[in-house]
């Protein structure tokens, strides 16, 4: 196990490479992605072009290449082939510092994955401080300003087996956005929350929407999506059918499958 | 002579225990240096092959695992015999302290490997995945995330296999170590009586139920609050 984490990983500090020069490209292009997993096509050529300040939202059924799609762009996953330029920089150069470039692209996961052994604030600080160089003081109080800003602040000695779900997704958010990220990436955020605590993460997701981060969101909290999302991508057995802003996909969908999809979803 | 007479007399002999009492107190300080020993480089050199097997270098790890595979198997007492008798042919002339060592820290090196290790790779992915899309390095995300939630699983198989191996130091006595199983026997022999062995007994006592004592100390520290 650890010997394929070693494959995700990129070897050797190297400084990031800008792709774009000084010119003002998307936030994130991905073009062409391609995976496999031995014999299985999970991505078959997949362009997503993000802007700055974008929300998208990424749905399909379970197997679609979504959460792939996301791991790719920050080389969690390593794509098979294409391009995945974030911010400027080229994510798949084998000279970019992949660690120095992963702090512009923050990321929560469907289970939180917080680190039991430490607090609240010991969360959000290790990064701060082992990747972005910070002193103890200086990641301390930025790591209480990161939880003041998902409301727990009262919560920074807390350990995460003291937190409910909710709490505990705000804190993952919190180390993610803590190094302030260019980007952040949602994979199912709140799949796996007890619906009476899904409001509290959801409410967190559209604060940072309006401090005007850029956000791509693997979900499926529909009604999240139609006042939040500035586009839907619709994907389905590894590659996009269609996008568009969210009253089209969900009202108008052009695809048969889609249709198909966006109506089991709602029926639940 | 009552039986209770006849039996304090054989096996908690006073002039015999006052006899040899120096005997026993000097194997009780070879034993203590040879399980300190044993403990500190048996562990270390297990914790560093369990860091050097996560690596995921494979011809690295067949050779890692073929090593700890070998020492699990062989009973500790062989691994002594060989030492001893076999690396004076290769120009090595080890001493039983040596010898004992050498043995005991590679079988508890192993071992450790082998509980590091299962500590390591049952630490959840995700946690993998969380540190590393925060920017931690590989080597960061063992040392930060990983390792301390490998520990907190690996320490009570740990502990038990330290303090069985530690009592290996017993097995000393065939390589004539004077530990304290090495001065019981052989004050038992030259007495003609064996209160020595249960003062060997004793020291044994004193010596490891603190240890058992710490372990469980141990235990309860690293569990965090769930």
């Amino acid at each position: 196990m650890v010997c394929a984490l070693q494959a995700v990983a990129g070897r050797g500090p190297r400084r990031p490479r800008r792709a774009y020069g000084f010119m003002n490209g998307p936030m994130v292009d991905a073009r062409a992605v391609h995976k496999h997993f031995g014999a299985l096509h999970v991505l078959k050529g997949v362009d997503l072009r993000v802007a700055e300040r974008e929300l998208v939202f990424v749905i399909g059924p379970s197997g679609s290449g979504k959460s792939t799609l996301l791991r790719c762009l920050n080389r969690l996953e390593e794509p098979s082939s294409g391009s995945v330029v974030v911010d400027g920089i080229d994510i798949l150069d084998p000279r970019t510092d992949i660690n120095h470039a992963r702090q512009r692209i923050g990321m929560v996961f469907q289970s939180f994955n917080l680190y039991p052994h430490m607090t609240a604030l010991g969360n959000v600080t290790l990064a701060l401080r082992l990747v972005a160089g910070k002193s103890r003081g200086e990641a301390e109080a930025l790591g209480r300003a990161a939880l003041e800003r998902v409301g727990l602040a009262d919560r920074a000695g807390h350990t995460p087996g003291q937190l409910s779900g909710g709490q505990q997704q705000r804190v993952a958010i919190a180390r993610a956005i803590a190094l302030e990220p260019r980007v952040m990436l949602f994979d199912e955020p709140t799949s796996a929350l007890d619906p009476e605590l899904v409001g509290s993460v959801l409410e967190v997701m559209r604060a940072l929407r309006e401090s005007g981060m850029t956000m791509i969101v693997v979900s499926h909290e529909m009604g999240f999506a139609r006042n939040a999302a500035d586009r839907v991508v619709f994907m389905d057995a590894g590659a996009i059918v269609e996008e568009g802003p969210p009253a089209a996909i969900f009202e108008r969908p052009a695809h048969e499958r889609t249709r198909a999809f966006i109506g089991q979803i709602q029926r639940h | 002579m009552s039986t209770w007479d006849r039996f304090a007399e054989t096996f908690f002999n006073a002039k015999v225990m006052h006899r040899y009492l120096p005997d026993i107190l000097s194997g009780v300080v070879v034993t203590i240096e040879l399980a300190l020993l044993v403990v500190a480089t048996g562990i270390g050199a297990g914790l560093a092959l369990a860091l050097l097997r996560s690596l995921g270098i494979r011809p690295l790890n067949w050779l890692i695992i073929g090593v700890v595979d070998l020492f699990r198997s062989l009973p500790p007492l062989v691994v002594i015999v060989l030492i001893y008798f076999g690396l004076p042919s290769a120009g090595l002339a080890p001493s039983g302290f040596v010898s004992t060592w050498l043995s005991l820290a590679f079988v508890l090196m192993a071992f450790s490997e082998e509980i590091f290790w299962a500590g390591i790779t049952s630490v959840d992915r995700g946690q993998w995945e969380a540190a590393r899309s925060t920017g931690l390095s590989f080597g960061q995300t063992l040392m930060n995330v990983v390792l301390p939630q490998a520990f907190r699983l690996a320490i009570p198989p740990l502990t038990n296999r330290t303090i069985a191996i530690t009592k290996g130091t017993a097995l000393g006595t065939v390589v004539a170590v004077t530990e304290i199983l090495g001065q019981a026997s052989s004050a038992m022999s030259n007495s003609y009586n064996p209160s020595p062995l249960m003062m060997g007994a004793a020291a044994y006592l004193v010596l490891f139920l603190p240890v058992v004592v710490a372990a469980r100390f141990i235990e309860t520290r690293f569990a965090w609050k769930r």
